[in-house]
């Protein structure tokens, strides 16, 4: 029955990245942004006009802003002239025929991760036609979606097939004078995963997609939307263990979360782009905006992030925490090995009264890696009763990597009660030597040690999902120690 | 064709440019158990690292032989997966690792490199409940994170029921009395005589000669300035206990 289900959000998984390439079949833009560009974007995507004007509104306030440069990262500035931002995906006559004639190295990864043998042709893009031919399961999985009122669609068939929630919806979590990147976003997105899930309705299977980059030097700018009405529920999936390479990209995708009262809504992300070689040449810059809301009494937004690829990340999925009761939480494990760098947390924004938040990050830093985490708690002053937990760890492998804390907290209500506890420890050369001795490689010792170190996030992540993010932190520390 | 076990022949070892083993020769066969004594800084602990090979414990001259072969040239894990068990003093506490995960694959990984097919879940579990019986442990130290937030007591009968389920050809115990009142005493010391066997050597290495109370010893030695000093049978720790070391280390300086 398990493996039914699994296979089915398979076929489903395809079918939806199927999608994308379906709507984009026009060629590559030239490089560049003016007005014209985001007008074309919005005709090849068969956009209403609302749209144009949203993503046009978007764009003259984008001019106006400037780049923010707080996060403790380094990198060379980025020439938005130089970024295509709407590309065709490669044609199918390029991709490999089969497994055959993909990199081996690509393959050996996929084989450490654990990932079906089905799977990794369709991740290493091998023409899928020929991996797998069920579409009738496939309509199955949309069948029992839409029997039970759930809309999951790409972004852009929902601007056309449900414009009203739509337009009640957009930016409305993030608006795009939010921050730089959120409103690069709002000029250009090219798509993303739209989910709205109707009152009273518990979502009859975990939702997920795989993002994807598709042709070097574009831009990837995804937009997603989820809403969840009164007493709702729902999990969903984003991101995928295996590696995907490509050059230097810029990444700003922008996801909004909508939890009406009584709603629940569980976001969990693995994050494995490119992050670049061992000297730091190449690799995707992340620059993500994600952000939930709590708009009514009782609901609860969890995010559950394993940040390992990219060469540097920049993200705070948040909570706004409105209604009276409503729950936020966010578990992170974040890696950087060689030179990537992260700087990622969250913020909580307490406003209603007997608001809760658990803030869980666990930092791994290896090689020249830098690991920031960087969170913000705020009490407003009507949230009675606010409390927070927050635990911020950090596991340092070697001596030529960094850990670094930014918590800030801001309390203005007196009877908010706020933890903060944050420990700095080094993989002990006395627990390798213990594993070892007891007949462990060194690598299944480093494996085994750092996986208990995160445990605390991994047992939120969804089953299927938990088990290759175990192995992906293998495979991503791999020649961290010795 | 001997039964030897281990042989060591003028080991020196230094930690951090330190000499501290200086001409150790040492034969242990199989089926027997040597109590190794001596005071303070001797080089009684440096001795197990150096046979279980951690780093920094650099051998600058002599060899050992386990079972006829060099040891020194294996990897610390090879020696693991060969037979050779260290039973550490200070057990090393690994947050979120249970503890019945680190033991499963610390087992399975030596019955792969014997070329045996690794045990799954439930037959792994029916063999270590039975272990743990012996050990007096109950079902929660299972599932509780390795030696985290274990007593002292708790974390050396953690070491034997590991070596109970490891079944090693060659243990090395650490001070594995240190720490432990008279009732844990009794446990470890019960486990620790339930596993010697015909083809297994034990040597253990202690500071008192308590230990030695419930674990009776075919050979002591007395370990002092990185040498084997005096080697006797049993007796000769009850001699160490009324007259101490220092009568030793007046002998070795004088001969």
């Amino acid at each position: 029955m398990a493996s039914t289900q699994k296979e089915l959000q398979r076929v489903v998984d395809r079918k939806y990245e199927h999608g994308f390439v379906t709507d984009i079949e026009s060629d590559t833009l030239p490089p560049g942004l003016d007005e014209n560009v985001i007008r074309a974007i919005s005709a090849r995507k068969d956009e209403p006009e609302y749209l144009l004007e949203w993503r046009l509104k978007a764009y003259r306030h984008w001019l106006t802003m400037t780049e923010p440069h707080w996060a403790h990262s380094n990198y060379p500035p980025i020439d938005y002239s130089a970024i295509s931002y709407f590309s065709a995906p490669k044609s199918p006559d390029d991709a490999p025929k089969s497994l055959d004639e993909v990199d081996p190295k690509l393959l050996e990864t996929y084989e450490k991760l654990g990932i079906p043998l089905h799977e990794r042709a369709r991740l290493a893009g091998v023409a899928v036609d020929a991996v797998f031919d069920s579409v009738s399961v496939a309509t199955t999985f949309k069948k029992k979606l839409s029997e039970a009122g759930v809309i999951f669609c790409p972004f852009s068939e929902a601007a056309r097939d449900y414009p009203e929630l739509v337009q009640q919806y957009l930016g409305s979590v993030v608006p795009y004078t939010d921050n730089f990147y959120a409103a690069l976003n709002s000029a250009v997105f090219t798509d993303g995963s739209f989910v709205f899930i109707p009152k009273g309705t518990r979502c009859p299977m975990e939702l997920s997609t795989y993002f994807r980059i598709n042709a070097a030097n574009t831009g990837q700018f995804e937009r997603t939307l989820i809403i969840a009405e009164e007493g709702s529920e729902v999990s969903y999936l984003e991101g995928c263990t295996a590696p995907m390479r490509d050059e230097n990209q810029l990444h700003a995708a922008v996801v909004e979360l909508v939890a009406l009262d009584n709603a629940r809504i569980k976001y969990s992300t693995v994050q494995n782009w490119y992050p670049g070689d061992a000297e730091g040449r190449g690799g995707i810059y992340n620059f993500v905006t994600k952000r939930g809301d709590c708009r009514g009494n009782n609901s609860r937004i969890s995010w559950t992030q394993v940040e390992t690829g990219s060469a540097i990340t920049w993200k705070y999925p948040s909570c706004i925490l409105r209604g009276d009761n409503s729950v936020g939480e966010f578990y992170s494990v974040a890696v950087t090995n060689n030179l990537q760098q992260a700087d990622t947390g969250t913020k909580m924004i307490h406003i209603g009264r007997n608001t809760r938040s658990t803030i869980v990050s666990k930092g791994i830093s290896a090689g020249r890696g830098q690991n920031a985490y960087r969170g913000l708690v705020k009490i407003l002053p009507g949230a009675e009763g606010a409390r927070n937990y927050t635990q911020c760890d950090s596991l340092l492998m070697g001596d030529a990597c960094g850990a670094h804390t930014f918590p800030y907290v801001e309390v203005g209500n007196p009877s908010a009660i706020v933890e903060h506890e944050a420990t700095t420890s080094r993989i002990g050369e006395d627990q390798l030597y213990y594993c070892r001795q007891r007949g462990l490689s060194e690598e299944d010792a480093v494996n085994m040690i750092v996986n208990g170190f995160c445990k605390d996030v991994f047992k939120e992540l969804p089953m299927e999902f938990a088990v290759e993010a175990q192995n992906l932190l293998g495979v991503t520390l791999e020649g961290a120690v010795g | 064709m001997s039964n030897k076990i281990l042989e060591i022949k003028g080991l020196k070892a230094e930690v951090d440019g330190k000499a501290i083993l200086k001409g150790l020769d040492l034969a242990v066969e199989a089926g027997e158990v040597h109590a190794i004594m001596g005071p303070n800084g001797s080089g009684k602990s440096t001795l197990t690292h150096v046979l279980a090979g951690r780093e920094g414990y650099v051998v600058s001259g002599g060899k050992v032989l386990y079972k006829g072969a060099d040891l020194l040239e294996l990897e610390t894990e090879e020696r693991a997966r060969e037979g050779v068990f260290l039973a550490f003093q200070y057990p090393v506490e690994i947050p979120g690792v249970n503890n019945v995960y680190l033991l499963k694959a610390a087992l399975n990984a030596q019955r792969k490199h014997r070329g045996e097919a690794e045990l799954d879940a439930i037959e792994f579990l029916s063999l270590v409940r039975d272990k743990m019986k012996l050990m007096q442990m109950d079902e929660s130290f299972l599932n509780r994170a390795v030696n985290e937030g274990f007593s002292g007591g708790e974390k050396k009968r953690n070491e034997i029921l590991q070596m109970s389920v490891l079944q090693p050809t060659l243990a090395l115990l650490d001070e594995t009395d240190s720490g432990l009142d008279i009732d844990a005493l009794k446990i470890v010391a019960n486990g620790i005589n339930s596993l010697r066997r015909e083809d297994r050597a034990i040597v253990l290495v202690t500071h008192y000669q308590r230990l030695l109370d419930y674990i009776e010893p075919d050979f002591v030695h007395v370990l002092s300035n990185g040498r084997i000093v005096k080697s006797g049978d049993k007796s000769l720790a009850n001699e160490l206990e009324a007259r101490g070391y220092d009568w030793l280390a007046e002998e070795a300086v004088s001969a």
